[in-house]
């Protein structure tokens, strides 16, 4: 909390974070939703305009850094992160978004993605998760489903794909919350709560591409079936789905399993995003479809120091108790002679 | 054995202490320069010792050497021959003596000579007894019986004994120098303050082994270096990691910056890491990343955000940096990248030194990607160079690559602690209108630098990124003409620099038949070389040293316009040659390269002139 800056001058809106530059995605792409929540969160968040950073690296989803008005650099492919780290050093107080995609983060950028969850950074990674190379045109990412046809799978993939929360939450993260494109709601409830949270917090946005996934995600998604596809979890509330809240999930032996509730039924687990084991969250993180429904909203949530104040309550404790008050000091100290 | 081989006065001298890894020989030499320099010598150090951290004991592998060069004159280099040679073991004694001047001296702790040490250093008798070492002066000291007979009262282990015989040596090297003992024992004391009985066994022992060198005459006389005459100020040994950190802290000061450094573990560049992390007391913001990109990336992260950013590193590390170096370049942003040089490519031979990462620094990175590269000459200008890296970074909005190498990374050379104001002041360009005024990339018009402007200046928030930007306003443009344009001005922005540099200096003639040709860490050699040609009575060579690489001193064509012929000398296969030949093509460049993974000896370099001057 203390690295907040919270002395607003004046109500900051939504527009407040629109740049002067043209969009240019194709049109019905999941990333507009993602701008347009993230201004609308951007305004509600309590830090002055000047202390926003957002960083990205190379691919479709990293353009949003020139539609947002605030600092920003768009990085080289995968490096988002490495960048925002350096700076988040640097400058504490800043207000730190990285913005990704799943061949950007989970590919080229993996290294620096596992090391910031594994650190606790506080940076909020939002991963757009379109499960395909989009801007280079169509192959396979880590997180292509298995038998699904890319211009560098023609027969298939038929490597394993990765799960973000699975990685992220391996990892070391403090924070992992996962959301459809199309629920604006808690999008823009989950970024908040990635703001507040200090250390790490990644996103992972199932988002659609309408050129090479198209609908790639829909039977989540979709309203005709997201009621008993996905399972929003919500804090402290038992984890329940289906249009009619009739199912839930429980343990079985080694497992999660999906069921039916019968009347009563004690049995269904209830949420707690803040449990420090990580079992569960993991376990919630790798449910999918047909067997269980897919985890929304915030899986794990847990209170850790962040790394750059580790790093800054050192140097604020040696500088304290320093002998030395500048450089001359320190040149002149040890062993020294006069001519 | 030859008699008495020693003056009394010399103007400088070599010592190369040798022993095992374990014999703790860099301490004793360490322990040597400080108490030359306190004496007023000039003086250079090297150290020498295996890359693995534990070589098996006793063999020729596992001997670890420090060199010292001192004198009553400038000295720049650690010496090519030994006039002294210590040596603690049979194995130390096989792999120096062949650099050991004819007629020099060896002191040998005798007692070590035994047969399961002369079989371990291969050797079938006793060099000390079988007349092997007649053409040299051979002292023996048993230090390590000596030492024990000293210690005897202090109740520790043998083994604990034997490990204080290195300042027995020390001690007898001391009387040989006429150096009074007293400020070794107050560096002792500082050491072992919190360990009073290995301190009381490490004086004893000093003790003992000068009063075996005064008692026992062995020496006939003793050698007295006098003073060198050098500036009047406070000076320290320091070596060229420690003295690139401490500049690197100086112009944060100097520029009210805080300092950031990004780096990722690599030999030999490693210390400077370790000495910023040590730095938390003056503030300096370090990060040990976990990849050699994740390090410049992170220093791309904190130079935007407004700190002096620096990145640190060896060949193989800024090869996998260059990507980002791309991206420091097109967004224009001060940036310092150190590359501690050594012998590659690949790993090469990691822990040796060359210069031969300069056409990767001048080069090394795709597109039109210019930026400023400088190197350092010895170990304490590591200190001024990296200062001056980043007084241009931050100056003209630009990545600045500074080279060192290992050879100046480990060797130690007295510094000149610089007064205040002595530095130049780092002048950021400062923008003083109005935020609406701005743009991104506008420019000083002078030296078409941007303004730094950086997360928490309110009112001037812009995106900086990999992709070409609009002249002015930053913002994404495909169009050609403005691509051009734009890369025109990236290298117009770089040549400018030359203006706030300084000009070329020659020593010897200023014009004539001979100009020999150096730049960084081959400055030692050369100068000596050249100075000692020069009091000879050589009236035709002139000599200058670059260190300034990109852009060149503006006079760097008017010298070389003077002379006849120009020999360019490097650790490499030609690299700064085949640099001038692009830049100024006009002249004609002869090469002397070695690429041993040693740094050059004085004397390649003189026969090298005298072989030129006279065909």
């Amino acid at each position: 909390m203390e690295t907040d800056v919270k002395d607003i001058p004046k109500k900051l809106t939504r527009k407040d974070f629109v740049s002067d530059q043209a969009v240019r995605w194709c049109p019905g792409c999941g990333d507009f939703m993602i701008l347009a929540n993230m201004q609308k969160a951007f305004a509600q968040m309590d830090h002055k305009k000047e202390n926003f950073l957002s960083v990205s690296g190379i691919g479709c989803s990293s353009r949003i850094t020139y539609y947002l008005d605030t600092y920003g650099i768009h990085s080289i492919h995968g490096r988002a992160i490495a960048v925002a780290t350096g700076a988040k050093l640097a400058k504490p107080e800043l207000n730190v978004w990285v913005f990704t995609g799943d061949g950007d983060c989970m590919a080229i950028g993996g290294n620096h993605f596992i090391h910031a969850c594994r650190r606790n950074v506080d940076l909020n990674i939002i991963v757009f998760n379109n499960r395909i190379y989009g801007m280079t045109k169509g192959q396979s990412s880590p997180t292509t489903p298995t038998g699904m046809k890319t211009k560098t799978a023609p027969e298939g993939s038929y490597e394993n794909p990765f799960n973000i929360g699975e990685v992220a939450i391996g990892a070391g993260a403090t924070f992992f919350a996962r959301v459809p494109d199309n629920d604006h709601a808690l999008m823009e409830d989950v970024m908040m709560q990635a703001y507040h949270h200090k250390g790490t917090s990644v996103i992972e946005v199932l988002q659609n591409c309408v050129i090479f996934t198209d609908g790639i995600h829909e039977q989540i998604t979709s309203k005709d079936t997201k009621h008993d596809n996905q399972v929003v979890l919500e804090q402290g509330k038992p984890i329940i789905f289906g249009k009619e809240k009739e199912r839930g999930l429980r343990v079985n032996g080694m497992k999660l399993e999906a069921a039916k509730i019968k009347n009563g039924a004690s049995n269904v687990l209830v949420h707690d995003a803040t449990e420090q084991d990580s079992l569960m969250h993991l376990a919630l993180a790798k449910m999918q479809l047909p067997e269980h429904p897919v985890a929304m909203g915030i899986i794990r949530k847990t209170d850790s120091v962040s790394y750059e104040k580790s790093t800054h309550r050192a140097i604020e404790r040696e500088v304290s108790r320093s002998k030395f008050k500048n450089t001359s000091d320190l040149f002149k100290s040890g062993n020294t002679w006069d001519i | 054995m030859t008699e008495k081989v020693l003056n009394s006065e010399m103007r400088k001298a070599v010592v190369r202490f040798s022993g095992d890894s374990g014999d703790g020989m860099q301490l004793t030499g360490d322990m040597f320069s400080q108490a030359s320099g306190w004496a007023g010598n000039d003086l250079t150090t090297t150290p020498d010792f295996p890359a693995e951290i534990r070589a098996p004991q006793g063999s020729v592998g596992g001997v670890s050497s420090f060199q010292i060069q001192i004198g009553g004159t400038e000295i720049y280099t650690p010496g090519d021959q030994v006039d002294v040679l210590v040596v603690m073991n049979p194995a130390a004694l096989k792999a120096n003596i062949r650099i050991l001047k004819a007629g020099g001296t060896i002191i040998a702790d005798s007692g070590s000579f035994n047969t399961r040490n002369l079989k371990k250093a291969d050797y079938d008798t006793n060099p000390l007894e079988d007349g092997s070492l007649s053409e040299f002066h051979v002292i023996e000291a048993p230090a390590t019986s000596l030492t024990k007979e000293a210690l005897k009262d202090l109740g520790l282990e043998n083994a604990a004994m034997s490990r204080s015989k290195n300042m027995f040596a020390l001690g007898v090297v001391s009387f040989l120098f006429s150096r009074p003992l007293e400020n070794t024992i107050h560096l002792l004391e500082k050491k072992f303050s919190s360990k009073p009985l290995l301190l009381e066994a490490n004086k004893l022992a000093l003790n003992a082994g000068f009063s075996f060198a005064e008692s026992t005459e062995v020496f006939g006389a003793s050698i007295v270096i006098p003073p060198a005459k050098l500036p009047k100020g406070t000076y320290r040994n320091i070596d060229g990691n420690t003295a690139a950190a401490w500049g690197l802290l100086a112009a944060a000061e100097n520029s009210g910056r805080k300092l950031s450094l990004s780096s990722y573990p690599i030999t030999p560049a490693s210390e400077i890491l370790h000495e910023l992390s040590a730095r938390k007391d003056m503030g300096a913001i370090v990060f040990q990343a976990e990849d050699e990109i994740a390090a410049v990336c992170a220093a791309i992260g904190a130079a935007f955000c407004g700190n002096l950013s620096v990145t640190t590193t060896s060949g193989p590390g800024a090869s996998l940096k260059s990507e980002a170096m791309g991206l420091a370049i097109i967004s224009e942003i001060p940036l310092v990248l150190i590359n501690v040089q050594r012998a590659g490519p690949s790993t090469g031979l990691p822990t040796k030194t060359e210069q031969s990462d300069l056409n990767q620094a001048l080069y090394g990175r795709h597109g039109e990607a210019p930026l400023v590269v400088i190197a350092a000459s010895s170990p304490d200008d590591c200190f001024f160079y990296s200062y001056e890296a980043s007084r241009i970074a931050m100056e003209h909005s630009t990545p600045v690559i500074m080279l060192s190498d290992s050879y100046l990374a480990s060797g130690t050379s007295p510094w000149r602690i610089p007064g205040k104001g002595e530095l130049q002041d780092i002048d950021i360009p400062q923008f003083n209108k109005p935020a609406e005024e701005w743009e991104p990339y506008m420019r000083n018009p002078e030296f078409l630098n941007r303004f730094w402007k950086s997360p928490g200046d309110a009112g001037f928030e812009h995106r900086i990124g990999g992709l070409e930007k609009k002249e002015n306003t930053g913002n994404l443009t495909y169009e050609p003409d403005n691509h051009e344009k734009m890369t025109k001005i990236r290298e117009e922005k770089i040549a400018r620099i030359a203006k706030r540099i300084p000009e070329q200096t020659v020593t010897g003639a200023q014009s004539g038949r001979l100009l020999i040709v150096g730049w960084g860490s081959s400055h030692g050699a050369i100068s000596t070389a050249v100075s000692e040609l020069l009091e000879g009575g050589e009236e035709h060579i002139g000599f200058t040293h670059f260190n300034y690489i990109n852009p060149l001193p503006q006079n760097t064509e008017e010298i070389f316009s003077k002379f006849d012929e120009i020999i360019v000398c490097e650790l490499n296969n030609g690299q700064f040659a085949n640099y001038l030949r692009t830049k100024l093509p006009q002249f004609s460049y002869k090469q002397f390269n070695k690429v041993k993974g040693q740094p050059f000896f004085t004397s390649e370099i003189k026969a090298e002139i005298i072989n030129a001057l006279t065909t």
